[in-house]
């Protein structure tokens, strides 16, 4: 990172931009924050049999990644569950 | 072969009536035959725009409740012969047209009319169907704000979901190229990489729209910035290629020295 960068403000236009494709991908999935926490809790479940986890620090989101295929992008789920010990 | 048009946006306020107004005389200018169909019922608008409202005798609920019939209630511009309005009814409300009603009336007016342009309310209501079920295609109005844009997505999904396949085209209104620059406001490439549909016009904000509202004379093929903008997304309509025009602003120096002795 540029030394720089840390005093310049980013535009309005590009954060504007930023926002609403996290939040149109999100919208167009039709996800509320029901079925999110449904899923949340099923995948702790799958996961809870092999290993131990942070149910607390567990977060789930739906967002967009670079796809091989296409050229643009593709909506996916992105977990980040931080495991405590591996069982065996 | 004619042609159904719906303008629509999801956020009220976006200039779905204008765009309308524009368009439809624009396409008037080309010698279309067109009529422009008000379909927000209980908010009448796009009458007083076009400057047309001291000349109504009946409206679009007259005709489809059998009243009349769809020739007594189009009022005929006289600056343009072959422009037509078939204006709402202020005093109901969107309940008293069904889907039914308006494909039967579009099924009528294409035997006439080259375009047929409906103005689509704001909101997704029955207000809304009955303005997209007897389209072939839409023209989705957003401007380059977060609500507006997520509206015109929201917008694209339903028209998606259609059992008929419409073509969706974009036209960002109200962009001012000040801000854009200043990296203050999402450019036309913002937005359209956004919603992912085909550009068919930018409009930059342009004063000279509230003055036509203020006359009720449309602007469109006028020297303004705006005026020409609609003017291409017409000639786009009826299939011609246009470039996009540089709505920066930038002036001659001729035209910047004759303001200075305007001026004086």
């Amino acid at each position: 990172m540029n030394i720089f960068d840390m005093f310049k403000k980013k535009n309005s236009g590009s954060v504007a931009k930023d926002r609403l494709k996290l939040l149109l991908v999100s919208d167009r999935a039709n996800c509320s924050p029901e079925i999110m926490e449904q899923i949340k809790n099923d995948i702790i479940n799958v996961i809870k049999k092999y290993m131990e986890i942070d149910c607390e620090g567990l977060d789930i989101q739906i967002t967009q990644t670079d796809s091989e295929a296409e050229n643009g992008s593709v909506p996916a789920l992105i977990a980040n569950i931080p495991i405590k010990e591996v069982k065996h | 072969m004619s042609e159904v048009i719906v303008v629509t946006s999801g956020k009220g306020g976006v200039g779905k009536t204008t765009t309308t107004a524009n368009v439809g005389t624009g396409l008037a200018k080309l010698n279309k035959k067109v009529v422009l169909i008000d379909t927000d019922i209980g908010l009448r608008n796009l009458d007083l725009v076009l400057g047309l409202e001291n000349r109504i005798v009946y409206n679009l609920v007259d005709v489809v409740e059998g009243n009349c019939r769809a020739k007594q209630a189009m009022i005929k511009d006289k600056r343009y012969s072959n422009l037509y309005l078939l204006p709402s009814a202020q005093t109901r409300d969107k309940s008293s047209v069904t889907p039914e009603q308006m494909l039967s009336l579009i099924e009528e007016l294409r035997e006439e009319f080259d375009y047929i342009i409906l103005d689509c309310p704001a909101g997704i209501e029955q207000g809304f169907q009955n303005a997209i079920v007897g389209a072939d295609r839409a023209l989705l109005v957003t401007t380059p704000e977060v609500s507006a844009i997520r509206d015109a997505d929201r917008i694209i999904g339903l028209l998606e979901a259609c059992e008929t396949k419409k073509r969706c085209d974009l036209i960002v209104n109200r962009i001012r190229m000040d801000m854009v620059k200043k990296g203050e406001m999402m450019t036309i490439d913002d937005v359209q990489d956004i919603l992912a549909i085909d550009l068919i016009g930018a409009v930059p904000d342009d004063e000279n729209i509230v003055i036509s509202t203020n006359q009720g004379e449309p602007l469109v093929g006028t020297d303004s910035l705006a005026g020409q903008a609609y003017m291409n997304i017409c000639k786009r309509i009826v299939g011609e290629d246009v470039p996009l025009l540089d709505l920066s602003g930038k002036k001659g120096v001729f035209s910047k020295l004759s303001e200075i002795f305007k001026k004086n």
